[in-house]
């Protein structure tokens, strides 16, 4: 129960917004949820309904709506390739297809032991900086620019072995 | 330019630590504006500057604020710092390394407006810089230049930060709003505007990063100032996102009225590999086509100029192609990102994205026909005026200047697929 565990979190989100306005905090809250296990669970999306006094659907189209939200586990890395127009400019298709086949996946796949998602996404704001990608692990979400498949294999091995240690 | 006034940890690295921004003047402009002058005469210096709004829209941003409704409270400002438009990533520098300037232009565009509450909305990948601005407003709140009763004023106000969480329409300033309130990132029908009705539907100001971080020394210095810089009509400094193919990418301050020659060649190295420019997208993904002869490389790029040759300023967010790219591969690229974000509220948006999409990858694979062309034109038209932002209409622009003005790229599949002509 993310009431219990984040409390007092929970009650600085809420203070953020007016106290008539409490279904602001869905998206922190959504945050809060996945911040852990990496995805939302149909219980936490009952209890946030409960706090906000929104209905557990409501909850639910936010995690449809929006792509940074899950309602099912992936992989403990997600790396989210940009390969928009500026990024394949500079080469992010060839990138992302390498290192899907050095990791004997496709893109949008799991590697087979559950350790790695790779997604095409769309444009990061690092357009400059291409190729890049995002690594979200459940404690982290950061940026790596001007990547090479060796590089990025390298920050796979190291976030695998952050997860574990931890 | 000789001082850099947005970009200013490029000339002073450590002004992202409040210390040092103060010993730069930083937080001078709020406390005079809190301490010695009205609401109205901070907007009066930002109308006179000039300052259009760097979002994309160009909107003379002291007008805006004379837009709020004082009938009706209480007032908000939200910071746009959703930036999401592939091309665009002058923001994400701004909060990163001039955070402190940023923050004052929201304190002080809250004060014009006599708000007590504002926020930044930032896109959900920018959660580091999202924690880093939460440490900074705090340490502005422990220092006295956030909060209550500032400088022994009646004047209070706070900042927080919202985190989206990856919808491109949430930069759209009513989707924005909708979002802040916890709904689903889907533009509002306008009129009414954000001014009157807004964030829970109280007179808001919704402005971009960009413009908010110009107000902090059009306040010290004088609107007057500001307005020397740049042209006649498009005042000020601009950071304009240079992508693509070029050897030098990246962020350049230069003043308005800069020419995209100077921008491409002179800062940007010209073009790698001894190509050829081909065409230029001066707002990043949401652009037309420009074809990049000399007539377009010699114009200003500013609001007034830009769209005499086909195109518009926008975030001034310059994607460089080069003569070894084909259009219909461009317009692969930017159909795949904008029907993915059409946010689905209306029907010639979400539909017509979905059909260009499919359209654009019969082209790009080589198996399309002329009348495939024309048919994707056909497509692009039905979405032209229809819809309730501007996504559907970013969504097109590309696809029809692309096929009216290089032709040749699309007559050249369409003669060579297996089904001819």
């Amino acid at each position: 129960m993310i009431a219990e565990k984040y409390a007092a979190e929970i009650e600085s989100i809420l203070a953020k917004y007016p106290s008539d306005q409490k279904r602001s905090a869905v998206m922190p809250l959504l945050y809060l949820a996945q911040r852990e296990g990496g995805y939302v669970t149909k219980d936490e999306m009952i209890e946030i309904g409960g706090i906000l006094d929104i209905t557990p659907t409501e909850v639910a189209s936010i995690i449809g709506f929006y792509t940074l939200y899950y309602d099912h586990p992936e992989g403990k890395v997600r790396l989210q390739v940009c390969n928009d127009l500026p990024c394949a400019l500079r080469g992010a298709d060839e990138f992302l297809e390498q290192l899907c086949e050095n990791l004997g996946i496709q893109v949008g796949e799991t590697t087979p032991d559950g350790s790695v998602t790779v997604e095409a996404v769309m444009c990061l704001a690092a357009c400059d900086k291409a190729p890049m990608f995002q690594a979200q692990t459940a404690e982290s979400l950061a940026y790596y620019e001007n990547q090479t498949v060796s590089s990025a294999l390298e920050v796979i091995e190291k976030l695998k072995t952050q997860d574990t240690a931890s | 330019m000789s001082e850099l006034i947005l970009l200013r940890h490029r000339e002073i690295p450590d002004i992202n630590q409040l210390e040092v921004y103060r010993q730069h003047g930083g937080f001078e402009a709020f406390q005079k504006a809190v301490t010695s002058m009205n609401p109205y005469d901070v907007t009066d210096q930002v109308s006179k500057s000039g300052l259009r709004g760097r979002g994309g829209a160009g909107f003379p941003t002291g007008l805006k604020w004379t837009f709020i409704d004082f009938e009706n409270w209480p007032h908000y400002v939200v910071a746009n710092a959703d930036e999401s438009e592939p091309g665009t990533f002058k923001d994400r520098e701004i909060m990163e390394g001039n955070p402190f300037q940023f923050l004052e232009g929201v304190a002080l565009a809250a004060f014009a407006i006599e708000a007590k509450e504002a926020y930044v909305y930032l896109r959900g990948e920018f959660w580091q810089i999202a924690a880093s601005l939460d440490r900074k407003i705090a340490e502005l709140e422990r220092e006295g230049l956030l909060g209550e009763n500032l400088f022994d004023t009646d004047y209070s106000l706070r900042i927080f930060t919202h985190l989206g969480a990856g919808a491109y329409i949430c930069g759209e300033e009513t989707a924005l709003l909708e979002s802040m309130e916890g709904k689903l990132g889907q533009p509002r029908l306008r009129p009414p505007f954000p001014p009157s009705f807004g964030l829970y539907g109280k007179p808001t100001v919704v402005n971009n990063v960009e413009t908010l971080t110009n107000v902090p020394l059009i306040i010290t210095r004088g609107g007057e100032w500001y307005a020397s810089i740049g042209t006649e009509k498009s005042t000020g400094p601009k950071v304009f996102s240079l992508s693509g193919r070029v050897n030098k990418p990246g962020n350049y301050e230069l003043p308005l009225g800069t020419t995209f020659r100077e921008l491409i060649f002179e800062h940007g190295g010209g073009i790698p590999g001894g190509r050829e420019i081909k065409a230029i997208m001066a707002a990043g993904a949401s652009s037309s086509l420009i074809i990049a002869n000399d007539e377009a490389l010699d114009t200003a790029m500013d609001y007034e100029s830009v769209p005499k040759v086909g195109g518009a300023l926008g975030s001034a967010s310059v994607i460089v192609i080069d003569d070894s790219v084909s259009i219909d591969w461009v317009l692969r690229k930017t159909l795949h990102f904008f029907s993915h974000e059409s946010c689905g509220k209306c029907t010639p948006c979400r539909e017509g994205t979905f059909w260009m999409r499919h359209i654009i990858d019969r082209i790009n694979a080589g198996e399309a026909r002329w009348s495939d062309v024309e048919l994707l034109n056909e497509v692009a038209l039905q979405i032209k005026g229809k819809c309730l932002c501007a996504l559907g209409e970013f969504a097109i622009e590309a696809v029809t200047s692309g096929i009216e003005r290089f032709e040749a790229d699309f007559r050249a599949i369409a003669a060579s697929s297996p089904d001819g002509e």
